[in-house]
């Protein structure tokens, strides 16, 4: 990496706050406060931890015609989710894929008035929008909106923290969307996130984002938290990470993802396929993979991270699939990880055993999530 | 009681012919919140510069080198049910493993605690 490290709007925030500041995707981000990793996942278990996000990518999808349908059905053209009925404020999980049926991205769509905000991974954003243009250009108008912040407030205390602020955020449900003044900057909120709790993701323009994150800050039980303690919490939530957990090798079968393909989307549905791969995937969704992502349970106290090989026998001889994430997880007590395992293996409660230097440490295929989630039904 | 560190950020404290090996207070502020602990088992020998050990903090696995060549006697069983001691208490109660000095000569090649204070600033 030659270029010079981007900053979010946040930036001296950060610094301010004491954050140890790294390089990712291309951004200088706060990986830990002084609280550390451990506390500021604990405290948005238990309370609520203000992340930002601003390094993530969002774009606006307009129709040409000016209809806001003709833009949903085009970006179906891209992704096997149903995009004609999202309703107006509303929010939903999509994956862009390839023709091979590989995840190009996942991303978080939002239906505004008359447009799509699509929200996707910092790492991404470039190709992103170069394919999206490709693939709706002549329907839609795909921009780039980079002079735009964004901000998470994650945990059973978001919701009163942010409501403190914008009364009409307590009436918002799990994956609403709508847009109101937050400290007097106009944003757009949306009642979900990466980390299995109640909270709210909410975009503003970039020089409105400080006084958003003070004023978030300013209200009970709010506290920074990094990208560190962010990984941990989605680990433990079941929530894939881009570039470990699914990437162009990995299917939406596969990944154990085919809940955001609705019916309608599938064999027998009103706009069946029509998405790149569609040949392929409809065909797992209905005969099923030969692997599968799981959840990983660790047995002792050592962590198995990401790249550890699983498994069937004690002694390595026949392997069963690998772990995409691991870490230790705070809530949960113990290390916790996803991979994928073959198909006969993909049962919950069935023993694996994982390789740690050299040894073979005995783990067991989970359901996700490993924590229950707080979302505000 | 003569203490000595290393580049990779381990101290070790000579007690007779035994180390006391550890990672320096710096070491532990770094990793962070340390999760998991755990040492060669008794008995290994290592050369200089083997991995002998290897801590692993809420972020990710570090290996602990050896300071010097010697043979496992003893690891800090403390550690296994509360890695973190080795955040609050580094370079005493948080010491990770003890070994058998084969070769003295070996610790005129590590640094000095001024040495080691400049190099971390």
């Amino acid at each position: 990496m030659n270029a010079p490290l981007l900053r979010t709007p946040l930036h001296d925030l950060h610094v301010s706050l004491g954050a140890r500041m790294v390089p990712f995707a291309g951004y200088e981000m706060p990986v830990q406060y002084r609280a550390g990793v451990m506390a500021e996942h604990q405290h948005t278990r238990t309370a609520a931890g203000l992340f930002d996000v601003s390094h993530m990518g969002q774009i606006r999808l307009r129709a040409r015609s000016g209809r806001v349908e003709d833009a949903a059905l085009a970006l179906e053209r891209l992704v096997p989710a149903d995009m004609l009925s999202l309703k107006p404020g509303r929010q939903r999980y999509v994956l862009l894929t390839d023709p091979q049926g590989g995840i190009i991205d996942d991303l978080m769509v939002s239906r505004l008035d008359d447009w799509l905000l699509l929200v996707v991974n910092a790492a991404c954003k470039e190709g992103d929008l170069a394919h999206i243009l490709a693939g709706v250009g002549d329907a839609c108008t795909v921009e780039a909106m980079p002079d735009r912040g964004l901000i998470a407030i994650q945990g059973p205390a978001a919701g009163a923290a942010l409501a403190g602020l914008a009364p009409r955020a307590a009436d918002m449900r799990f994956m609403d969307v709508a847009e109101f003044d937050v400290a007097g900057v106009p944003c757009i909120a949306s009642r979900s996130g990466y980390t299995g709790e109640d909270g709210f993701e909410l975009g503003m323009p970039s020089d409105g984002a400080v006084r958003v994150a003070e004023a978030l800050l300013a209200q009970p039980g709010v506290a920074p938290a990094g990208l560190g303690a962010r990984d941990s919490l989605r680990l433990e939530a079941g929530l894939c990470l881009y570039g470990s957990d699914i990437d162009r090798t990995t299917s939406p079968v596969e990944a154990a993802l085919e809940w955001s393909i609705q019916k309608s989307r599938r064999a027998g549905g009103a706009r069946a396929g029509g998405f790149p791969g569609a040949d392929i995937v409809l065909v797992q969704l209905r005969d099923g993979t030969s692997r599968r992502r799981v959840g990983i349970a660790i047995d002792g106290r050592a962590p198995v991270r990401g790249g550890a090989r699983l498994f069937a026998d004690a002694d390595g001889r026949q392997p069963a699939g690998d772990v995409t994430s691991g870490a230790f997880g705070p809530t949960v007590g113990a290390p916790v990880a996803m991979g994928y395992v073959d198909a006969a293996h993909a049962a919950a409660g069935t023993p694996l055993f994982a390789e740690l230097r050299g040894k073979f440490v005995p783990v067991t295929v989970a359901a996700l999530p490993f924590v229950a989630p707080g979302f505000k039904r | 009681m003569t203490v000595y560190y290393t580049k990779d950020h381990e101290w070790l404290r000579v007690e007779g012919d035994v180390a006391v090996v550890g990672i320096t207070n710096h070491a532990a502020d770094e990793l962070g919140e340390l999760v998991f602990v755990e040492a060669k088992d008794e008995g290994t020998e290592v050369a200089q510069g083997d991995s002998v050990a290897v801590v692993e903090s809420v972020k990710a696995a570090s290996d602990i080198y050896a300071p010097v060549s010697g043979t496992v006697l003893d690891f800090n069983t403390a550690l296994a049910d509360d890695p973190s001691l080795v955040n609050r208490e580094a370079e005493a109660e948080g010491w990770i493993l003890k070994m058998r000095i084969a070769d003295a000569g070996q610790l005129a090649s590590l640094l000095d605690a001024a040495a080691y204070a400049a190099l971390v600033g």
